[in-house]
Protein backbone atom coordinates (compact mmCIF):
# COMPACT_ATOMS: atom_id res chain seq x y z
CA UNK A 1 0.00 0.00 0.00
CA UNK A 2 1.35 3.38 -0.98
CA UNK A 3 -0.30 5.48 1.67
CA UNK A 4 -2.46 5.40 4.80
CA UNK A 5 -5.66 6.48 3.05
CA UNK A 6 -5.50 3.19 1.08
CA UNK A 7 -5.03 1.19 4.30
CA UNK A 8 -8.16 2.91 5.64
CA UNK A 9 -10.23 1.63 2.68
CA UNK A 10 -8.91 -1.85 3.40
CA UNK A 11 -9.89 -1.83 7.08
CA UNK A 12 -13.31 -0.28 6.29
CA UNK A 13 -13.89 -3.04 3.72
CA UNK A 14 -13.28 -5.55 6.56
CA UNK A 15 -15.98 -3.79 8.58
CA UNK A 16 -18.37 -3.92 5.62
CA UNK A 17 -17.63 -7.63 5.20
CA UNK A 18 -18.56 -8.00 8.91
CA UNK A 19 -22.00 -6.51 8.02
CA UNK A 20 -21.43 -3.22 9.87
CA UNK A 21 -24.25 -0.66 9.55
CA UNK A 22 -22.33 2.16 11.22
CA UNK A 23 -18.63 2.87 10.72
CA UNK A 24 -16.68 5.64 12.43
CA UNK A 25 -13.41 6.72 10.85
CA UNK A 26 -11.28 9.08 12.87
CA UNK A 27 -7.90 10.53 11.93
CA UNK A 28 -6.11 12.65 14.52
CA UNK A 29 -2.94 14.42 13.43
CA UNK A 30 -0.95 15.88 16.33
CA UNK A 31 2.33 17.16 14.89
CA UNK A 32 3.10 18.93 18.21
CA UNK A 33 2.91 15.62 20.08
CA UNK A 34 4.61 13.77 17.21
CA UNK A 35 1.60 11.46 16.99
CA UNK A 36 -0.82 10.31 14.31
CA UNK A 37 -3.77 8.18 15.34
CA UNK A 38 -6.24 6.42 13.05
CA UNK A 39 -9.29 4.71 14.52
CA UNK A 40 -11.90 2.66 12.66
CA UNK A 41 -14.84 1.53 14.74
CA UNK A 42 -17.70 -0.60 13.45
CA UNK A 43 -20.82 -2.34 14.74
CA UNK A 44 -20.29 -5.52 12.73
CA UNK A 45 -19.99 -9.15 13.84
CA UNK A 46 -16.87 -8.62 15.91
CA UNK A 47 -14.29 -11.32 16.63
CA UNK A 48 -13.73 -13.75 19.44
CA UNK A 49 -10.50 -13.61 21.45
CA UNK A 50 -8.70 -16.27 19.41
CA UNK A 51 -9.45 -14.61 16.07
CA UNK A 52 -8.62 -11.17 17.49
CA UNK A 53 -5.20 -12.33 18.66
CA UNK A 54 -4.37 -13.91 15.32
CA UNK A 55 -5.87 -11.19 13.12
CA UNK A 56 -2.54 -9.48 12.41
CA UNK A 57 -0.84 -12.76 11.50
CA UNK A 58 -0.44 -12.73 7.69
CA UNK A 59 -0.86 -16.49 7.59
CA UNK A 60 -4.21 -16.35 9.35
CA UNK A 61 -7.52 -15.59 7.67
CA UNK A 62 -11.15 -16.48 8.27
CA UNK A 63 -11.58 -17.02 4.54
CA UNK A 64 -11.66 -20.48 3.14
CA UNK A 65 -10.63 -19.44 -0.37
CA UNK A 66 -6.97 -18.88 0.47
CA UNK A 67 -4.54 -19.10 3.36
CA UNK A 68 -3.24 -15.57 3.70
CA UNK A 69 -4.88 -12.45 5.14
CA UNK A 70 -2.77 -9.38 4.61
CA UNK A 71 -4.95 -6.33 5.34
CA UNK A 72 -4.40 -5.91 9.07
CA UNK A 73 -0.87 -7.35 9.00
CA UNK A 74 0.27 -4.80 6.41
CA UNK A 75 -1.15 -1.95 8.46
CA UNK A 76 0.43 -3.32 11.66
CA UNK A 77 3.76 -3.49 9.83
CA UNK A 78 3.38 0.10 8.58
CA UNK A 79 2.74 1.22 12.17
CA UNK A 80 5.69 -0.74 13.59
CA UNK A 81 8.02 0.71 10.97
CA UNK A 82 7.01 4.22 12.05
CA UNK A 83 7.40 3.80 15.80
CA UNK A 84 3.73 3.00 16.39
CA UNK A 85 1.44 0.05 16.91
CA UNK A 86 -1.90 -1.47 15.95
CA UNK A 87 -4.46 -2.49 18.55
CA UNK A 88 -7.71 -4.34 18.04
CA UNK A 89 -10.58 -4.27 20.47
CA UNK A 90 -13.37 -6.63 19.53
CA UNK A 91 -16.05 -8.89 20.90
CA UNK A 92 -18.52 -11.11 19.04
CA UNK A 93 -21.73 -9.14 18.47
CA UNK A 94 -20.18 -5.89 19.71
CA UNK A 95 -18.24 -4.81 16.64
CA UNK A 96 -14.57 -4.04 16.26
CA UNK A 97 -12.30 -1.09 16.92
CA UNK A 98 -8.96 -0.90 15.15
CA UNK A 99 -6.61 1.75 16.52
CA UNK A 100 -3.29 2.50 14.84
CA UNK A 101 -0.69 4.97 16.01
CA UNK A 102 2.39 6.32 14.26
CA UNK A 103 5.17 8.72 15.15
CA UNK A 104 4.01 11.70 13.11
CA UNK A 105 7.44 12.82 11.96
CA UNK A 106 9.03 9.37 11.63
CA UNK A 107 11.01 9.12 8.40
CA UNK A 108 9.34 5.81 7.55
CA UNK A 109 5.79 6.95 8.31
CA UNK A 110 3.72 6.51 5.17
CA UNK A 111 2.08 9.67 3.82
CA UNK A 112 -1.61 10.19 4.57
CA UNK A 113 -2.60 10.13 0.89
CA UNK A 114 -5.92 11.43 -0.38
CA UNK A 115 -8.56 11.17 2.33
CA UNK A 116 -10.97 13.04 0.03
CA UNK A 117 -10.69 10.28 -2.58
CA UNK A 118 -10.95 7.53 0.05
CA UNK A 119 -14.02 8.96 1.76
CA UNK A 120 -15.74 9.86 -1.54
CA UNK A 121 -15.58 6.25 -2.70
CA UNK A 122 -16.51 4.79 0.67
CA UNK A 123 -19.57 7.05 1.06
CA UNK A 124 -20.80 6.60 -2.52
CA UNK A 125 -19.97 2.90 -2.83
CA UNK A 126 -21.81 1.99 0.38
CA UNK A 127 -25.01 4.03 0.56
CA UNK A 128 -26.52 1.70 3.18
CA UNK A 129 -23.71 2.24 5.67
CA UNK A 130 -23.82 5.09 8.15
CA UNK A 131 -20.39 6.69 7.99
CA UNK A 132 -19.08 9.17 10.50
CA UNK A 133 -15.74 10.67 9.48
CA UNK A 134 -13.75 13.02 11.69
CA UNK A 135 -10.36 14.45 10.85
CA UNK A 136 -8.45 16.50 13.39
CA UNK A 137 -5.27 18.41 12.72
CA UNK A 138 -3.82 20.31 15.64
CA UNK A 139 -6.61 22.50 17.00
CA UNK A 140 -8.93 22.24 14.00
CA UNK A 141 -11.34 19.50 13.01
CA UNK A 142 -13.58 18.47 10.14
CA UNK A 143 -16.57 16.11 10.21
CA UNK A 144 -18.70 14.48 7.52
CA UNK A 145 -21.63 12.14 8.12
CA UNK A 146 -23.63 9.97 5.71
CA UNK A 147 -26.85 11.35 7.20
CA UNK A 148 -26.00 14.85 5.96
CA UNK A 149 -25.66 13.55 2.43
CA UNK A 150 -28.88 11.56 2.76
CA UNK A 151 -30.78 14.63 3.99
CA UNK A 152 -29.63 16.58 0.98
CA UNK A 153 -30.13 13.92 -1.67
CA UNK A 154 -32.87 11.81 -0.07
CA UNK A 155 -34.84 11.16 -3.20
CA UNK A 156 -31.92 10.41 -5.48
CA UNK A 157 -29.61 7.51 -6.10
CA UNK A 158 -26.41 7.95 -4.14
CA UNK A 159 -24.34 7.87 -7.31
CA UNK A 160 -26.23 10.83 -8.79
CA UNK A 161 -23.84 13.29 -10.45
CA UNK A 162 -24.82 16.17 -8.16
CA UNK A 163 -24.26 14.02 -5.05
CA UNK A 164 -20.73 13.19 -6.27
CA UNK A 165 -20.06 16.87 -6.89
CA UNK A 166 -21.39 17.92 -3.47
CA UNK A 167 -19.42 15.25 -1.63
CA UNK A 168 -16.12 15.99 -3.39
CA UNK A 169 -16.49 19.71 -2.73
CA UNK A 170 -17.41 19.19 0.94
CA UNK A 171 -14.38 16.98 1.52
CA UNK A 172 -11.90 19.06 -0.44
CA UNK A 173 -12.94 22.36 1.12
CA UNK A 174 -13.39 20.88 4.61
CA UNK A 175 -9.99 19.19 4.64
CA UNK A 176 -8.27 22.24 3.15
CA UNK A 177 -9.90 24.28 5.93
CA UNK A 178 -8.06 22.30 8.60
CA UNK A 179 -4.79 22.30 6.67
CA UNK A 180 -4.99 18.76 5.27
CA UNK A 181 -4.16 18.21 1.62
CA UNK A 182 -7.24 16.43 0.20
CA UNK B 1 -42.15 25.17 -33.28
CA UNK B 2 -39.09 23.18 -34.33
CA UNK B 3 -39.55 19.64 -35.58
CA UNK B 4 -38.54 16.74 -33.36
CA UNK B 5 -35.70 14.71 -34.86
CA UNK B 6 -34.95 11.01 -34.36
CA UNK B 7 -32.10 12.08 -32.03
CA UNK B 8 -34.53 14.11 -29.92
CA UNK B 9 -36.84 11.13 -29.59
CA UNK B 10 -33.93 8.88 -28.61
CA UNK B 11 -32.85 11.40 -25.98
CA UNK B 12 -36.38 11.68 -24.57
CA UNK B 13 -36.64 7.89 -24.46
CA UNK B 14 -33.35 7.67 -22.55
CA UNK B 15 -34.40 10.40 -20.10
CA UNK B 16 -37.78 8.79 -19.38
CA UNK B 17 -36.19 5.37 -18.97
CA UNK B 18 -33.56 6.73 -16.55
CA UNK B 19 -36.08 8.55 -14.39
CA UNK B 20 -38.45 5.55 -14.31
CA UNK B 21 -35.65 3.26 -13.16
CA UNK B 22 -34.67 5.72 -10.47
CA UNK B 23 -38.23 6.06 -9.22
CA UNK B 24 -38.39 2.31 -8.91
CA UNK B 25 -35.13 2.36 -6.95
CA UNK B 26 -33.44 0.38 -9.67
CA UNK B 27 -30.52 0.92 -11.97
CA UNK B 28 -29.75 -0.02 -15.53
CA UNK B 29 -26.09 -0.91 -15.02
CA UNK B 30 -24.05 -1.83 -11.97
CA UNK B 31 -20.28 -1.56 -11.72
CA UNK B 32 -18.59 -3.40 -8.87
CA UNK B 33 -14.97 -2.53 -8.17
CA UNK B 34 -13.10 -5.29 -6.33
CA UNK B 35 -11.66 -3.74 -3.17
CA UNK B 36 -9.83 -6.52 -1.39
CA UNK B 37 -6.35 -5.80 -0.02
CA UNK B 38 -4.95 -7.05 -3.35
CA UNK B 39 -7.25 -4.82 -5.41
CA UNK B 40 -6.54 -1.72 -3.33
CA UNK B 41 -2.77 -2.29 -3.50
CA UNK B 42 -3.04 -2.74 -7.28
CA UNK B 43 -4.88 0.57 -7.79
CA UNK B 44 -8.62 -0.14 -7.43
CA UNK B 45 -9.30 3.29 -5.89
CA UNK B 46 -8.15 4.94 -9.12
CA UNK B 47 -10.75 2.90 -11.02
CA UNK B 48 -13.49 3.95 -8.63
CA UNK B 49 -12.50 7.62 -8.89
CA UNK B 50 -12.39 7.36 -12.70
CA UNK B 51 -15.91 5.85 -12.81
CA UNK B 52 -17.30 8.51 -10.44
CA UNK B 53 -15.69 11.21 -12.60
CA UNK B 54 -17.33 9.80 -15.74
CA UNK B 55 -20.75 9.72 -14.01
CA UNK B 56 -20.26 13.28 -12.81
CA UNK B 57 -19.14 14.62 -16.19
CA UNK B 58 -21.64 12.73 -18.33
CA UNK B 59 -24.45 13.38 -15.83
CA UNK B 60 -25.29 9.66 -15.89
CA UNK B 61 -28.32 8.88 -13.74
CA UNK B 62 -28.82 5.13 -13.99
CA UNK B 63 -25.47 3.50 -13.19
CA UNK B 64 -24.84 2.10 -9.73
CA UNK B 65 -21.30 1.83 -8.40
CA UNK B 66 -20.32 -0.34 -5.50
CA UNK B 67 -17.37 -2.28 -4.07
CA UNK B 68 -16.77 -5.90 -3.17
CA UNK B 69 -14.01 -7.94 -1.57
CA UNK B 70 -11.33 -10.08 -3.16
CA UNK B 71 -12.67 -12.26 -5.97
CA UNK B 72 -9.90 -14.83 -5.50
CA UNK B 73 -7.75 -13.83 -8.47
CA UNK B 74 -5.32 -11.47 -6.77
CA UNK B 75 -2.74 -11.60 -9.57
CA UNK B 76 -5.22 -10.18 -12.10
CA UNK B 77 -6.21 -7.13 -10.03
CA UNK B 78 -7.42 -4.44 -10.34
CA UNK B 79 -10.70 -6.01 -11.39
CA UNK B 80 -14.27 -4.86 -11.90
CA UNK B 81 -17.58 -6.54 -12.69
CA UNK B 82 -20.15 -4.90 -14.96
CA UNK B 83 -23.75 -6.01 -14.90
CA UNK B 84 -26.48 -4.76 -17.21
CA UNK B 85 -29.98 -5.52 -15.92
CA UNK B 86 -31.20 -8.82 -17.25
CA UNK B 87 -27.82 -9.87 -18.62
CA UNK B 88 -25.03 -11.98 -17.09
CA UNK B 89 -22.28 -10.06 -15.26
CA UNK B 90 -18.90 -9.68 -16.95
CA UNK B 91 -15.64 -9.60 -15.03
CA UNK B 92 -12.78 -7.46 -16.28
CA UNK B 93 -9.18 -7.85 -15.12
CA UNK B 94 -5.76 -6.15 -15.27
CA UNK B 95 -7.48 -2.77 -15.44
CA UNK B 96 -6.28 0.79 -15.30
CA UNK B 97 -8.01 4.19 -15.51
CA UNK B 98 -8.03 4.25 -19.32
CA UNK B 99 -9.48 0.74 -19.61
CA UNK B 100 -12.25 1.36 -17.06
CA UNK B 101 -13.25 4.57 -18.87
CA UNK B 102 -13.55 2.58 -22.09
CA UNK B 103 -15.57 -0.12 -20.30
CA UNK B 104 -17.81 2.53 -18.74
CA UNK B 105 -18.60 4.06 -22.12
CA UNK B 106 -18.95 0.88 -24.19
CA UNK B 107 -20.42 -1.57 -21.69
CA UNK B 108 -22.17 0.39 -18.93
CA UNK B 109 -23.58 3.07 -21.25
CA UNK B 110 -23.86 1.40 -24.66
CA UNK B 111 -24.28 -2.19 -23.49
CA UNK B 112 -21.45 -3.70 -25.55
CA UNK B 113 -18.99 -5.98 -23.77
CA UNK B 114 -15.33 -4.94 -24.15
CA UNK B 115 -14.06 -8.42 -24.88
CA UNK B 116 -10.38 -7.42 -24.98
CA UNK B 117 -10.36 -6.80 -21.21
CA UNK B 118 -12.94 -9.38 -20.10
CA UNK B 119 -11.88 -12.31 -17.96
CA UNK B 120 -15.03 -14.39 -18.16
CA UNK B 121 -18.77 -14.18 -18.27
CA UNK B 122 -20.70 -15.58 -15.36
CA UNK B 123 -21.89 -14.81 -11.91
CA UNK B 124 -19.96 -13.22 -9.08
CA UNK B 125 -18.73 -15.68 -6.49
CA UNK B 126 -18.71 -14.52 -2.91
CA UNK B 127 -16.22 -16.50 -0.87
Amino acid sequence: MEDLSLHIIDIVENAIAAKARRIEVSVVEEPGEDRLTIEIKDDGFGMDEEVRQRAVDPFFTTRTSRRVGLGLSLLAQAAREAGGKLEIDSRPGDGTKVKVTFQYGHIDRKPMGSMAETMTMLFLGNPDVDFHYTHVKGERSYTLKSEWMREKFHDQASVAPDAIQWLKKHLQEGLAGIGVKG
Amino acid sequence: MTKLTIEDLKRIKEEVRSSTLLREGGFRAKITIHMGTCGIAAGARKLMSAVLKEIEERKTQDVMVTTSGCAGLCSREPMATVEIQGKPPVKYCDLNEEKIKEIFLHHAIQGEIVEAYALARGSETTY
